[in-house]
């Protein structure tokens, strides 16, 4: 019987000629992240568990990046990074990329894309649940808690039950205004947050395959909003020339059996998606654009691993070029090299930097920022009841700061639509009039 | 192992994130600072909604002001209870505000996990829904040898789901002492 990809990058790691689902097994590790909220408690736990001498099993499979917590004065925070800075120092560890230096990065689930440790058929586990962002890469790669990081750290294994596939298949041409974000906010209001609870989300298709690498990790980001274990697009030529790029390690592309066995299959129709968002509060409430026009807003936030990246900005810069914004609308790019990018790339002669100043937005620099909430001084966090419009992945109660505040979910265009108007707009009546 | 766990219930719904059960602005403090880490007991499901909280009443909550430590040691949850971030910080918190199980309809992965092989507390899947069987504050108790959960409030017994494979970490203690027992890992 066939395999499907995540079964068979899973079989590969286990020494196994094949893997089912439901199999416990343990398996080998290639990449291990983890940031400045959970580093801490995991190198705690190392320590103690392993001893305060012990060493991690491979300093090169380690990589930590600072990214939640950065530009605020709240000391515990900064003490956190810190605590980063000494373990780093003590295990000597080559991928660290340290607050306020050249090295900084911003967003890690990016930031491992860009720096080369996304790599088509490895295993990466990372103490974030967005961590599935990097199966876009035709990889293994899920969240954990510091436990499991930490027993990583003195191991380089860690037990895993196989998950059971569920497969999303979009054949056609997705509409222009319709983003990738639109696209898995689709998906988890058809399923459910709980829809792919432990299972695999594998997105296949024509359609799939046409998006670019940043659309297809928006894909794979927000697997967790559904419950799933990992989100998983097989590598093709856009995959390995962006990984050739960023990295002259070698890779392995796995690809899915055509009598592999789905939990689930589902056929959609690409181009009859259209601009979705989710309303508060929570990311399967899902509702059309069209249908919540009369939704008032207070502010538009545009940023995150999930709405941040240079693709989302290209696309909320072509709405807001020449315009201006009737609402307090926050530009927050995921990472350094995001940023560089708004200074370089240019719509119509103008950067996009450019074009975001002009048009009224605020620019914050490259972290989670207010996606997580965060300390009272966070750029962008939710005050009193706002209602938001935001780019990010989540929109439980308190998710962006305030209790009392309201957010919806929605893609960069539809999220500078509607930063151009005050209400939830659909971006088609920008880009085609 | 205990062989029977016994509390006072504290009753939420269905998707109680890893925001509600501690939110973010509190993942600074050190957990392994003895004193420290009581802010994790004292900010403990303070971003549940004040209606949510503490069911069916709601507006209960889960500890007293300023105290690290709750008088709730067994948590009532709907589906997908701990859905969200992978943060640890979520299963310690409870665990340092002195919750021994969670008995909930599903689980999110991370957070069953996390529960489990960090040895937080036990995360029982319920067979039929508890949530509106059981009032914050009933008197509760869990035998695991029969694998039910007892109501001694009004009198009723409810099967839970067997633990299934987790159970050697369970009983182990946590993923590490796990993987001791098996040869893993050398004995500390
Ligand atoms: S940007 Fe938001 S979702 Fe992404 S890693 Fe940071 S806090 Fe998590």
């Amino acid at each position: 019987m066939g395999m499907t990809i995540t079964e068979k990058i899973l079989a590969a790691h286990a020494g196994k000629e094949s893997v089912r689902p439901g199999d416990n097994i343990w398996v080998d590790v290639d990449v291990l992240m983890t940031h400045d909220v959970c580093g801490p408690g995991t190198f705690a736990i190392f320590k103690k568990q392993f001893g305060e001498n012990a060493k991690v099993w491979d300093r090169d499979k380690v990589v930590i990046i600072p990214d939640h917590f950065i530009f605020t004065k709240d000391t515990h925070a900064n003490r956190n990074i810190d605590i980063l800075r000494q373990f780093v120092k003590e295990q000597s560890l080559p991928h660290y990329f340290d607050v306020g230096t050249d090295r900084y990065k911003g967003v890690c689930h990016l930031a491992l894309a860009q720096e080369g440790f996304n790599r088509p058929g490895d295993v990466l586990f990372g103490t974030d649940s967005h961590t599935s962002t990097s199966g876009a890469f035709g990889m293994f790669s899920t969240g954990i808690g510091n436990t499991d990081a930490a027993f990583i750290l003195g191991t380089g294994k860690l037990w895993v039950k196989v998950p059971e596939s569920m497969c999303f298949e979009f054949t056609g041409t997705f509409p222009e205004h319709v983003m990738a974000k639109d696209v898995i906010l689709s998906v988890i209001g058809d399923i459910g947050v709980d829809g792919a609870t432990y299972r695999a989300m594998e997105w296949r298709g024509d359609a799939v395959m046409s998006l670019s690498m940043e659309e297809r990790m928006t894909l794979c980001n927000m697997a967790i909003e559904a419950g799933g274990k990992n989100g998983i697009i097989e590598a093709d030529e856009v995959t390995t020339d962006y990984v050739k790029q960023r990295t002259d390690a070698p890779y392995k592309i796995y690809k899915s059996d055509d009598d592999a066995q789905y939990f689930f299959k589902k056929n959609y129709n690409a181009s009859e998606m259209e601009p979705v968002v989710a309303k508060p509060h929570s990311p399967d409430n899902k509702a059309k654009v069209s249908d919540c026009t009369d939704v008032k807003l207070d502010r538009a936030y545009i940023g995150s691993c999930t709405g941040g990246k240079l693709t989302d900005f290209m696309a909320a810069a072509r709405l807001l070029k020449g315009k201006k914004v009737k609402i307090d609308t926050f530009i927050v790019p995921a990472t350094r090299e995001v940023e560089q990018d708004l200074h370089k790339e240019k719509i119509g002669g103008e950067t996009l930097v450019d074009i975001f100043k002009n048009a009224g937005a605020y620019l914050g620099d490259p972290s989670c920022a207010a996606c997580l909430g965060g300390p009272q001084d966070t750029f962008g966090r939710a005050k009193d009841n706002q209602v938001v419009i935001s780019t990010t992945n989540r929109n439980f109660p308190g998710r962006m700061g305030s209790k009392q505040s309201h957010v919806y979910l929605a893609s960069p265009y539809t999220a500078a639509a509607s930063a151009l108007t005050g209400h939830i707009t659909n971006p088609a009546e920008f880009i085609y009039n | 192992m205990n062989k029977v766990i016994e509390g006072m219930a504290y009753v939420l719904g269905n998707d109680v994130d890893t925001d509600q059960i501690i939110p973010a602005e509190h993942l600074v403090y050190s957990l392994s600072d003895p004193e420290e880490r009581k802010n994790y007991g004292k900010f403990a499901m303070s971003g549940v909604p004040a209606e949510q909280a503490g069911l069916p009443e709601g507006k209960i909550p889960f500890t007293e002001n300023g105290q690290s430590e709750s008088k709730y040691t067994i948590i009532i949850g709907g589906r997908n209870f701990g859905c969200g971030s992978s943060r640890e910080h979520a299963p310690a918190c409870m665990e340092i505000a002195g919750v021994r199980a969670v008995v909930a309809e599903s689980y999110a992965r991370i957070f069953y996990r996390n529960s489990v092989d960090g040895g937080f507390f036990i995360p029982f899947e319920c067979v039929t829904r508890m949530v509106e069987e059981i009032k914050t504050g009933d008197d509760l108790i869990i035998d695991l040898n029969a694998s039910t959960l007892t109501n001694r409030s009004s009198n009723k017994t409810y099967e839970l789901k067997s633990l299934g494979e987790v159970i050697e970490i369970i009983e182990a203690g946590n993923i590490f002492e796990y993987a001791r027992k098996t040869g893993m890992i050398p004995s500390a």
